[in-house]
């Protein structure tokens, strides 16, 4: 089946929000702090303006509780009294001209009593730092399982490290964007966004309304990767409320300067290991602290945190093993959620430490993964017994495979041993990933779907799972087509509108196809039951019992529906962090060869080789798709992409000066994908949208330690880094090279 | 022209089109806002992107580097002119996701296609490294790129072009 | 804000003598980056080149290859003949931005733009390119070697605007360039050189290591002198004292340098006797 809405991108035709046709509206503008941390001590507005053309919005004018509704209530919509991080919202314009309104925002002056910020989320802050309870952690987890003292104390080898993560920003082509606007009452918003419903949850508490008189839409959306879950509630909050106080719709919509300043981005790690194994390399000990930052607010860390630390041991069977997470507070803009959401940064640290104790005990890297990759029957550091039938070491040995892994490693010592300029190397990684919501999240979730028949015989799905260029439209439209076997021209996707579609959940996690799209299914067969036929009818019939059913019942609503129930397998408890964390996982192994010019110190990727087990693929051109955009995403954090911090935010706040990879600097990616159908996803499949990320990094960094007979401990490994590594830091032990 | 702007005319795929533009607008902002072509996409404003790309005279540009103004007695060719039929291959590549890069691609693309001898002295790469996608990581891109040069006119994969 | 939009050169340069505070735009590809934001808002009066067919095209003589100041770096990279002839031209233009960025930004807009970052500069200038600056009243003839005085200051008075670069036809027994940036297109160059030597006189100019672009003349003699060098830190001594490199937001100056001294000394050992 073709991308549904491929010909409507490819045409100009799709309708971003700032392509929506409205007439009469005003730009929406952000006034913010000027600091880092302080007291407000007052506003000034210049008298260079005429304001009296502007709508101006304060805390004051916030008709219910001034926070954005998440976890915890602490972030404010607009500061009030203080401000927590650089560029934190204060005040909001609105005017018919744009020119107008850019030099509004700089006649609006906040004075600020600057008070010392937190700027490092790795010191242990002294008081008159402490923002955040009495230490500044926004959230500590633990993990453990068996006595990791006892094991370290009686292992052979004991091999220690830290590694560290730096920020990453999304980089959706779209930057945010909202348009807000008053019907009838009724608040609506029509905007880029992952998840409708969170925004509905939000405008509930701050704007004091219930959800009959919020209606929020999802425009086309370019791009989201989990930079559109959380921070959409804000701006759309703050368009609302410009709109109800102008009476008028409101566009607010962030350039790309302001959206790379201010907007999440992925949380920076340090990950502490410290490891016993015996002398092939087994493992017997993982002692391991993940320590993120998480900025000025609470936001998503505590889950974040959670999946980071449930992914920190590795894809490895070990008996000993203890992770402490903490997330910290910073003053800087909160960091947020980012395709694999913490599981990154901690699968960066276990795949580099696995080479580390492999170059420490002269073995094989290879080798140390084999004799400890999950098999059937051995359990997760939460306990978790997997006998998903998936062969970890098949998918390993494939990845070897198709990279002529050890041809090539042969191939490079002679090339490094004959080239003055040139070192290459080949790096790989073993990982996994856990998709939809971690342990009963998804029960919590209550996930509703509909899928109804139409009159005319057409069947309409809604949901509030949204498309953003990973494939929604088409996957749904496929299980629904398959299950009912009705042609793709029966089927329509209703628009991602809470007055149209039930509360699915948010289109985060990797959970969009194995949990809604499994519901979308019983949903069909639901439908087919109303209309009275058996599970054996064929498409035709059920289509004309469609038709029947309205004839007898005009003016009623023929709706299937199914609501998630957890799988019985799956036990998990909140309170010890043990047990089933997720329902099913997918496993990847990846390679990459890489060539570091010792003139430059660039590092130019030669090759790369994505293998995973992912259930079931079900439509082979997008899922190609997410693993490539995946990989080369991942690239960027593993090479170029750094924030430069002043004051807590991004300081090379333009494409310019934050760059991303183009075509030009990234090879072809090597996409293959091994089976093993999990029975509680759809046809089969487990989620796939995160999973690319967590091996990329490593594989990268092993393979410049390969080549370089360096041992880096943290990305973006830029020129100037490996520059760093190559000119002062002494080859390891045994290494590699 | 001084404040309150000034007529330009130009021709908008194929069409003459007569408008009036302020000083500060950009070429992108009198297609998405004057003449309300929204097909073309602001990604950065910076040139960095490729999102706003359409050609000029028959070359690609950034049209968020083009002062309105200098648009005057010239050809714009934007996403909207490109024959639907002509699309298959990127269609089928994969080389759409979000869609928010797509229109400048469809523009990069669709002026390589139609001066092939480019690929004798530039790689594809090269060709569309002015273009920033961050969902396909290029091969759904490139690969379309790839198929569309091979195919015929009309848009069906054929011999080598 | 006042835009003129001149028909011909006369027409430009006399605009230019009445509005001297108005800023030329020739590609824009420099001066309308966050044109909304960071330009259109604070700068007045606009001379658009745009429309002043004198200043676009490039031909070659027998002497020279003259470059229009509007003549954009694809108009180079079409030329076959200029990949023969003068390939750093084309090597250096393939290489800036990308190519949305090389059919819209000109030898003249990157001349006087005047960011030590400039990759048509080093080239031209290893070429010994000279610059024609043109008022109403007359026209004058500046090496580019002399053209700069410091950050974004040059020779260039503000009736004057840049019409034509001379590039003299010659043959060359080496020219390089080579460029490093942060990724293989739309990148700012981070150090970037350019290398000439023809009957034993050497031209080496670098970028982004100095307030301007900057000609080694250290280097040069060095080189021209065959001192012996057997490692980049042989090099350093002459690099430091002809460039000075910073820390900025894309770099630092440590990399900058050794990175310098580096590309100089790997690809000069293999043509210099006294390089081992
Ligand atoms: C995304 C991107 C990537 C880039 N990459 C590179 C790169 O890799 N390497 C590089 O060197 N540059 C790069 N640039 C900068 C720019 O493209 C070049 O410097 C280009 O040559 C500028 O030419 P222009 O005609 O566009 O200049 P404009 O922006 O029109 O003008 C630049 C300056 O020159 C003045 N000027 C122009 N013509 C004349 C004249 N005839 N007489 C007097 N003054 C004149 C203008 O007043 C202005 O001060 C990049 C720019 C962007 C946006
Ligand atoms: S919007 Fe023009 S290049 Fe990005
Ligand atoms: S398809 Fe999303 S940026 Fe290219």
């Amino acid at each position: 089946m073709k991308r549904v809405e491929g010909l409507s991108k490819l045409t100009g035709r799709e309708l971003y929000v700032d392509d929506l046709p409205v007439d009469g509206f005003l730009w929406g503008a952000t006034v913010r702090s000027p600091a880092a941390r302080g007291r407000i001590r007052g506003i000034r507005f210049d008298d260079s303006v005429d304001w009296s053309e502007f709508t101006v919005v304060d805390h004051r004018d916030i008709p219910g509780t001034n926070a954005i509704f998440l976890i915890e209530e602490d972030q404010p919509v607009l500061a009030h009294g203080r401000v927590r991080h650089l560029h934190e919202p204060v005040l909001l314009l609105a005017h018919p001209r744009r020119e107008e309104l850019r030099r509004a925002v700089e006649a609006v002056h906040v004075d600020v009593d600057a008070e010392p910020p937190v700027l490092d989320f790795r010191l242990t802050p002294d008081r008159e730092r402490i923002q955040y309870g009495d230490d500044n952690v926004l959230k500590r987890l633990r993990i453990e399982k068996g006595e990791v003292e006892r094991a370290l104390a009686q292992a052979p080898h004991v091999i220690e490290g830290v590694y560290e993560t730096g920020a990453q920003e999304h980089v959706y082509l779209e930057t945010q964007g909202m348009l807000a606007w008053e019907e009838d009452g009724v608040i609506t918003i029509a905007g880029s966004m992952q998840c409708p419903y969170y925004i509905v949850e939000a405008f509930e508490h701050a704007l004091g309304r219930t959800p009959d008189r919020i209606r929020i839409i999802q425009a086309a959306t370019g791009g989201g990767f989990g930079g559109k879950e959380e921070f959409p509630s804000g701006i759309a909050l703050h368009a609302a409320l410009l709109a109800l106080k102008a009476g008028r719709p409101v566009k607010l919509i962030y350039d790309r300067s302001e959206d790379l300043a201010v907007t999440t981005k992925r949380h920076p790690s340090r990950v502490r290991h410290r490891t016993g194994v015996d002398g092939d390399g087994k493992l017997l000990g993982q002692d391991i602290e993940v320590v993120l930052d998480g900025g000025a607010y609470v936001t998503l860390s505590p889950v974040v945190l959670s999946r980071s630390i449930i992914h920190a041991a590795g894809p490895y069977a070990c008996d000993h093993v203890r992770i402490d997470g903490r997330a910290m507070f910073t003053n800087s803009p909160p960091f947020g959620a980012f395709r694999g959401f913490g599981a990154p940064q901690s699968l960066f640290a276990c795949e580099r430490h696995m080479d580390r104790i492999a170059a420490e005990l002269g073995i094989d890297p290879v080798e140390i993964r084999k004799i400890n990759l999950i098999r059937d029957g051995d359990s997760t550091a939460t306990g978790q017994v997997i006998a998903d039938g998936a062969d970890r070491v098949q998918v390993l040995d494939r990845a070897l495979d198709l990279a002529d892994y050890y041809e090539r490693r042969t191939a490079h010592a002679g090339f490094n041993a004959a080239e003055p300029t040139r070192r290459r190397g080949i790096g790989l990684a073993t990982f996994f990933h856990g998709a939809g919501f971690t342990g009963s999240g998804e029960l919590f979730l209550d996930s509703e779907v509909h899928v109804a028949g139409l009159p005319d015989g057409r069947i309409e799905v809604r949901t509030a799972n949204v498309e953003m260029g990973q494939g929604t439209l088409t996957v749904f439209t496929s299980l629904v087509c398959d299950r009912l076997g009705v042609p793709a021209e029966a089927v329509t996707i209703a628009p991602a509108d809470t007055s149209l579609v039930p509360n699915s959940g948010p289109t985060v996690a990797s959970r969009t196809v194995m949990v809604v799209g499994g519901l979308l299914e019983k949903a069909s067969d639901d439908l087919r039951t109303r209309t009275g036929l058996p599970a054996d009818a064929d498409g035709r019939a059920i289509r004309e019992a469609i038709r029947e059913w309205h004839r007898s019942h005009p003016g009623e609503p023929l709706i299937g529906k199914a609501k998630y129930e957890q799988p019985e397998h799956i036990h998990w408890d909140d309170e010890t962090y043990r047990g089933d964390a997720y329902g099913a996982y997918a496993w990847g192994a990846y390679v990459a060869d890489v060539e570091v010019d010792l003139r430059t110190f660039a590092v130019s990727v030669r090759d790369f080789v994505a293998v995973q087990e992912v259930g079931r693929v079900l439509h082979e051109t997008l899922a190609r798709g997410q693993i490539q955009g995946g990989v080369v995403q991942a690239l960027g954090w593993a090479l170029l992409e750094e924030c430069k911090w002043r004051d807590g935010a991004m300081e090379n706040a333009q494409l310019t000066n934050y760059v991303i990879p183009t075509a030009g600097d990234v090879p072809p990616i090597r996409v293959e994908f091994l089976e093993s159908p999990y029975p509680h996803g759809a046809r089969g499949a487990k989620g796939i949208g995160e999973l690319p990320f967590d091996g990329v990094a490593p594989a990268v960094a092993n393979a410049v330690a390969g080549a370089t007979g360096t041992d880096p401990a943290s990305v973006p490994l830029t020129p100037e880094t490996v520059m760093d590594l190559i000119l002062r830091q002494r080859p390891p032990a045994g290494s590699l090279t | 022209m001084s404040g309150d702007g000034v007529e330009i005319r130009l021709t908008l795929n194929g069409e003459q089109v007569a408008a009036r533009v302020g000083e500060h607008d950009r070429l992108l902002d009198l297609l998405r806002y004057g003449l309300r072509r929204t097909g073309t996409k602001e990604g950065c404003g910076e040139g960095e992107c490729g999102a706003c790309t359409v050609l000029l005279d028959g070359v690609p540009v950034n049209s968020c580097l083009v002062p309105a103004w200098q648009a005057r007695g010239r050809s714009v060719e934007t996403v909207e002119a490109v024959p639907e039929e002509e699309l298959a291959a990127l269609l089928e590549s994969g080389a759409t996701q979000c869609g928010a890069c797509t229109p400048g691609v469809v523009m990069t693309a669709w002026w390589v296609r139609r001066n092939r001898e480019l690929v004798d002295t530039h790689s594809l790469r090269e060709l569309m490294a002015g273009n920033l996608c961050r969902c396909t990581g290029y091969d759904g891109i490139i690969d379309g790129l790839a198929a569309w040069l091979a195919s015929t006119a009309s848009g069906e994969p054929g011999g080598p072009g | 804000m006042t835009v003129f939009l001149p028909r011909d050169l006369d027409e430009a340069l006399e605009l230019r003598d009445r509005h001297p505070g108005a800023t030329a735009v020739a590609g824009g590809t420099d001066l309308c980056v966050l044109w909304p934001e960071r330009v259109a808002a604070r700068r007045d009066e606009w001379l658009d080149l745009s429309g002043v067919a004198e200043l676009r095209g490039h031909e070659w003589t027998d002497g020279a290859l003259i470059l229009g100041a509007g003549t954009t770096y694809w108009d180079v990279i079409r030329d076959r003949r200029a990949g023969e002839e003068l390939p750093l031209l084309v090597e250096a233009a393939r290489q800036v931005g990308a190519v949305q960025i090389q059919t819209r930004g000109t030898w003249g807009g990157n001349i006087v733009n005047a960011s030590p970052a400039a990759d048509g500069v080093p080239v031209l200038m290893a070429y010994d390119a000279v610059l024609e600056l043109r008022s109403r009243s007359e026209t004058v003839e500046l090496p580019l070697a002399d053209f700069y005085l410091g950050y974004k200051e040059m020779r260039l008075a503000p009736d004057q605007l840049l019409t034509r670069i001379h590039v003299p036809r010659r043959t060359y027994d080496l020219q390089w360039f080579e460029k490093v940036g942060s990724r293989s297109a739309q990148a700012i160059t981070k150090v970037g050189v350019a290398v000439t030597r023809r009957d034993g006189e050497w031209r080496v100019v670098a970028n982004s290591v100095a307030p301007t672009v900057r000609r080694c003349r250290s280097l040069e003699s060095l080189l021209a002198e065959g001192l012996p060098v057997s490692g980049p830190a042989d090099l350093m001594g002459a690099l430091e004292s002809d460039v000075t490199p910073i820390d900025d937001i894309r770099s630092t100056a440590e990399y900058r340098l050794e990175v310098l001294a580096r590309l100089l000394y790997w690809r000069l050992r293999d043509v210099c006797p006294s390089i081992t």
